[in-house]
C-alpha cells in the first residue's frame, strides 16, 4: 500500500513538476517574513498597526451589504465570514467546474457577484474587490496551504510551472533564476526572497496600499522586462497556482505587510 | 466613514504612562504627482488629527503631504481617569472622521 501510495505520488510529481534541482527543499523555505527587518515585522505581527487590517474592516462591511439584482449579501448565503470562509483562502486558486479551469479567489468573488447576486464583477486592484479578498484571506490565517491538492488542477500547475521556468523578457530570466537559485542574495537593497505568496493580499510599503499577487507577479514581469500579462489572464491564474502550490504547507499570513 | 483601528489599552493604573497607536485609512495623495497626460492629481490629505481625553484636548497633530498613506500616528499619555479617547482626523475635499475608546482607570 505504502509502496503504490509512494508511486502515485512520485507520478504525480513527475507530471506536476519535471525534474528540477533546483527547487528548495521543503525543511529550507521560508516565508517572505523572515527576510524583513524587525520595524516591518512588528508592524505585521499587531493588527492595529497592520495597515492590511484596515481592507478587513472595509471588507467587513461589503461582506454585509445587498448588492446586484438578486438583493443579496455575501452573508445572506455564507454567514459570518469567520466561520464560513475559514480555510477557503489556503486552498485557491482552485478549480472552477463550470469554466473547467482554475479561478483565483479574486476571480471566484467575481463568479459569485455574477452568478449569485446577479451583480457586476468589481474591477481588478479595486478597493472593493481587494477588501473582500483580505477579508476573506484573513480568516485563513494560521493555516497551512493546500492548494493544489486536487488532481483536476495538476495540468494547470505543470502550466504553471513551466511559466516560472521559461525564460523571458530583454532580461532573459525566469522567475526560478532569482527565486530558487538567489534567493539568499540581495537585488540593489532589497532581498530577493523565496517568492512565496503566503501573505496576499498584501500591503507593500512601496505602493503605500494593498495588493494582489497578480500585481506582485505583474510587477516581477515588468522589472525582467516581459511584457505583463492582463489582470485574470489565464497564464497569470496558473503561476499563483503553481506558486501556491510550492509553498503547500506554508502558513497563511494574510493581510501581510512587506517592503 | 473611513476606516480606523485604534489601540487603547482597556485598563491602567492610576497615573500609569500608556500608548495610544491610531492607524486611519486615507490615500494621502501628495498633490505633487501628475496623471500620464501631464494633469496635477490634486492633494488630497488628512490635515489635522486630535485627540481628546473626557472631552480635554490631550494631543493635536498638523499633517503635511510627506506623510505615508494610512497615517500612523501613536503617542503617550497618563492615565488619569475612567473614561473615553474620542479622535478626530480633518482633511482636504471635506473629509472628517472620528474614532472612540473607553478605558477604566483603577
Amino acid at each position: 500500500m505504502k509502496l503504490v501510495d509512494a508511486m502515485v505520488v512520485a507520478a504525480l510529481t513527475t507530471a506536476a513538476c519535471p525534474a528540477g534541482a533546483a527547487d528548495i527543499p521543503p525543511a529550507e523555505r521560508r516565508s517572505g517574513y523572515s527576510f524583513m527587518a524587525p520595524d516591518s515585522q512588528a508592524m505585521q505581527n499587531d493588527d492595529t498597526t497592520n495597515p492590511g487590517m484596515l481592507w478587513v474592516l472595509d471588507g467587513e462591511k461589503l461582506w454585509n451589504s445587498k448588492a446586484g439584482a438578486a438583493g443579496k449579501s455575501c452573508a445572506d448565503c455564507h454567514q459570518d465570514a469567520r466561520a464560513s470562509m475559514k480555510g477557503v483562502a489556503a486552498r485557491y486558486p482552485a478549480f472552477d467546474t463550470t469554466l473547467a479551469r482554475p479561478v483565483n479567489l479574486e476571480q471566484r468573488i467575481n463568479l459569485c457577484r455574477v452568478r449569485q447576486q446577479q451583480a457586476t464583477p468589481l474591477a481588478h486592484e479595486g478597493r472593493d474587490l481587494l477588501a473582500l479578498t483580505a477579508l476573506i484571506a484573513r480568516q485563513s490565517r494560521g493555516m497551512p496551504i493546500e492548494t493544489g491538492a486536487d488532481p483536476q488542477l495538476a495540468p494547470f500547475v505543470g502550466k504553471g510551472r513551466d511559466l516560472y521556468m521559461q525564460r523571458q523578457g530583454q532580461l532573459n530570466l525566469a522567475c526560478t533564476n532569482c527565486h530558487d537559485d538567489n534567493w539568499d542574495k540581495r537585488l540593489a537593497g532589497a532581498a530577493v526572497t523565496q517568492g512565496h505568496p503566503n501573505g496576499y493580499p498584501l500591503y507593500r510599503l512601496e505602493w503605500q496600499s494593498l495588493g494582489s499577487l497578480q500585481r506582485r507577479l505583474r510587477a516581477c514581469l515588468t522589472g525582467i522586462r516581459a511584457q505583463p500579462y492582463e489582470y485574470g489572464a489565464p497564464e497569470l491564474v496558473e503561476l499563483e497556482l503553481y506558486l501556491m502550490s510550492r509553498a503547500r504547507g506554508m502558513a497563511i499570513e494574510a493581510p501581510a505587510v512587506r517592503p | 466613514m473611513a476606516s480606523a483601528l485604534i489601540n487603547v489599552p482597556a485598563k491602567a493604573r492610576r497615573g500609569e504612562i500608556i500608548e495610544i497607536k491610531t492607524l486611519m485609512s486615507h490615500i494621502m495623495e501628495t498633490g505633487y504627482r501628475h496623471t500620464a497626460d501631464g494633469a496635477v492629481v490634486p492633494r488630497d490629505i488628512i490635515t489635522n488629527f486630535s485627540c481628546r481625553y473626557n472631552g480635554k484636548e490631550i494631543f493635536r497633530a498638523e499633517l503635511f503631504p510627506a506623510s505615508s498613506a494610512n497615517p500612523f500616528i501613536a503617542f503617550f499619555t497618563t492615565a488619569t481617569e475612567s473614561g473615553k479617547f474620542e479622535f478626530e482626523w480633518t482633511g482636504d475635499k471635506g473629509f472628517a472622521a472620528t474614532a472612540s475608546a473607553a478605558i477604566t482607570v483603577e
